[in-house]
């Protein structure tokens, strides 16, 4: 057992963005235990100053490919909040369209390219091709969905095009909507061969209980609207998101560090999962058990597997948005409104967890100023707080096994470090 | 499913190694990259070795462990995405291209600046203050500039993000030596092949007349405008674009701020940019 270990991970690979790992431990005890973020800073927030309100979304989706259509819909929500505009129900159903795009990308992505080479002893999905060819297929296929969607909704899933304040510039024909109905419940056939797969890998037991923080709109598993809830302190508006990421402190700090009523909590998938399990679909549902996920979990390595249930949620409500749109006539809407000056807030679940965008515009639409916190940046301390308390039980293992297992832990929050990149040097220890 | 590990022997020494890299931008070029059916993906393999992409693989060209960072070593093309704003990325980037024996910029971040060179369009107090107003000087930054600023590009692949189908095409071409086929022709081409209305009809700026096609008018036919990801045609006429914008009664100031979405690094459209 090695009473010094010293772990030093320059890039990790397998994850969005740059981000270095750096645990030192002497004589059994942790002296250091950090995730640093060094990707180079954009200023997206600066960009946006002086720039239209027509261009928010398509500036800020630039902010990270994998969560652009995200970006995009936390922008136009944001904007609507400031101009008061109640979006219709064909837009709404649109937009929830979009998402499915969005969250199948992502999650199939993350689930099968990133985490799941770890489990079988690759290093990465390459190998992979020549033994489960079947599993890559299906995992390219699945992704290309998310694209498919996107491509058919707004243009395009990476920067989309049609999404636009108040209403979209594209409305799909009773063919893509069709089109749409059959490639998910193929999916959902897919991901039923995908479960037998995820259920044989051996996840890492480790437990640690945190405050899990998620949007909530009773009812529904809340993705595109609702309140915030933390499994802590329970239910308060979307309006008052900097009590919750403690943003309000950033004057004072560089370091945007993330908490609410502890040191740290938990947004994503898993804290998705145990604030909002009973208004998944029954199928969801019936994954969930299939796969031992049981709310509460405290264990965050099973978010991968809670991103696997979300994506069967997601293809039940993305079939059920184009089954009403199907029964809906459908027009491209009046895109004017009133211009008026004010402050607005947007809070979305993207596939990390919640989106906040802040907006200020003058009389003309004009940006003022643009605030963005990203899931990533409010899980980062929840990260580091996991590594405490899993490295001394793990000490007894090999260097490369204790850094597996710490790539692992980090490759499993799913971090998306180019959307952080205003979020740098944040001081863990 | 089993254990497996890595089947090197499957590499066949001939076809060219390639390593993706990035620098400053959102990594969406990459994902558009493997956005790719198996038939592609077996169609891209056919030709080229990948072996170094670190948003999607641990495995290193140079046959190290996965924990230190770029390699210098073992690839022979380098496919680059990001623009570069840090002093120490011009660095790193040089490295790369010592190492490599083909350079390609990936998208409009690298080819051309981007969305990145937005923030050229202020002083630095001004970006750094807006973004840490508390220490504003803490974090190394610079003017955003396209990858040929720095160091030798031997082909692009435009567009933000990339088209899928290009980048395989670009790839292919290159790799069997011929060329890149990227269209010279403006976006207008495109977009009335596909009989759209005209964004300027519509009361939009658009920048399709002088910016390179290639994109199918992704933008206009899905009721939005251009706004220049791929790129100026070469020899823009950018006076002709003045007279559409006095045709539709439109303010060449309204342009030229449409500009500075992607094109702040272009010459022909601001001449005096540091």
């Amino acid at each position: 057992m090695p009473n010094d270990v010293k772990v030093n991970v320059h890039h990790i690979t397998r994850v969005e963005g740059h981000g270095n790992i750096k645990v030192d431990v002497k004589n059994g005890e942790l002296k250091e235990c950090k995730l640093e973020i060094v990707e180079a800073p954009r200023f997206i927030e600066a960009m946006l100053k002086g720039r239209p309100y027509s261009e928010a979304a398509l500036i800020t989706s630039r902010i990270c490919g994998i969560c652009s259509a995200g970006h995009q819909l936390a922008s136009l929500a944001t904007s609507e909040d400031v101009f008061g505009i109640k979006i219709s129900e064909q837009e709404k159903l649109l937009r929830k369209l979009l998402n499915v795009g969005e969250f199948f990308e992502s999650h199939v992505l993350h689930i099968y390219f990133l985490a799941v080479p770890d489990f079988v002893g690759a290093k990465s999905v390459l190998p992979l091709v020549s033994t489960h060819k079947d599993v890559v297929v299906q995992a390219l296929k699945l992704k290309k969905l998310g694209h498919y969607v996107g491509d058919v909704i707004a243009g395009r899933l990476i920067h989309s095009i049609s999404t636009n304040v108040k209403a979209m510039t594209k409305i799909p024909t009773d063919a893509i909507l069709e089109s749409i109905i059959e490639k998910l419940k193929d999916a959902k056939e897919e991901l039923k061969i995908g479960a037998q797969v995820l259920k044989k890998l051996n996840l890492p037991h480790f437990e640690r209980e945190t405050e899990y923080i998620s949007l909530y709109k009773p009812g529904e598993y809340a993705l595109l609207e609702g309140n915030l809830f933390s499994s802590d302190t329970g239910e308060t508006s979307y309006k008052n998101y900097r009590e919750l990421t403690n943003e309000y402190l950033v004057d004072h700090s560089t370091a945007k560090r993330a908490k609410h009523s502890r040191e740290s909590f938990m947004v994503g998938a898993l804290a998705r999962f145990n604030n909002n399990h009973e208004w998944l679909s029954d199928d969801a549902k019936a994954f969930a058990d299939e796969l031992g996920l049981k709310a509460p979990c405290y264990n965050p390595y099973m978010i991968t597997v809670a991103q696997f249930v979300e994506l069967v949620h997601i293809a039940d409500d993305g079939i059920a948005a184009a089954e009403k749109l199907l029964g809906m006539k459908r027009e491209l809407e009046d895109r004017s409104f009133p211009i008026v000056a004010g402050t607005g807030v947007g809070a979305i679940e993207v596939p990390r967890g919640i989106l906040y965008h802040e907006y200020t515009y003058d009389d003309k639409g004009i940006m003022k100023k643009a605030n963005c916190v990203i899931p990533t940046a409010q899980n980062l301390s929840n990260v580091e707080d996991d590594f405490r308390a899993l490295v001394p039980t793990i000490l007894d293992k090999s260097k490369e096994e204790i850094t597996l297992m710490l790539e692992m832990l980090v490759r499993a929050y799913d971090p998306c470090i180019s959307c952080s990149a205003h979020i740098l040097d944040v001081e863990f220890v | 499913m089993p254990n497996v590990t890595p089947n090197t022997a499957a590499i066949e020494p001939q076809k060219p190694k390639v390593a993706f890299f990035e620098f400053a931008d959102c990594e969406g070029c990459q994902l558009c990259a493997i956005d790719l059916t198996p038939e592609q993906l077996l169609d891209l393999t056919a030709v080229i070795d990948i072996v170094e992409f670190r948003e999607a693989f641990s495995e290193k060209a140079d046959g190290s462990d996965s924990t230190g960072g770029d390699s210098h070593s073992g690839y022979d093309i380098a496919i680059i995405e990001g623009s570069i704003t840090r002093d120490s990325d011009a660095e790193r980037l040089k490295k790369i291209r010592a190492a490599a024996k083909i350079v390609i910029a990936l998208g409009a971040c690298a080819h051309i600046g981007g969305i990145n060179a937005l923030k050229n369009c202020q002083t630095k107090k001004e970006y750094t203050e807006e973004v840490y107003p508390t220490d504003p000087n803490k974090y190394e930054t610079t003017t955003a500039k396209a990858l040929d600023e720095i160091i030798k590009v031997d082909g692009f692949i435009p567009g933000c993000p990339i088209d899928t189908g290009e980048f395989i095409r670009v790839v292919k071409n290159i790799v069997l030596g011929k060329n890149p086929d990227i269209p010279t022709y403006p976006v207008c081409v495109e977009c009335k092949k596909k009989e759209n209305v005209c964004a300027y009809e519509k009361g939009m700026i658009c920048l399709g007349p002088i910016t390179r096609a290639g994109c199918g008018a992704r933008c206009p036919s899905n009721g939005g405008y251009c706004f220049g990801c791929r790129g100026l045609i070469p020899e823009p006429n950018v006076n002709a674009q003045e007279d559409i914008m006095q045709k539709y009664n439109l303010s060449f100031e309204g342009m030229k701020d449409k500009f500075k979405l992607f094109l702040q690094r272009s010459k022909e459209v601001f001449p005096d940019a540091e």
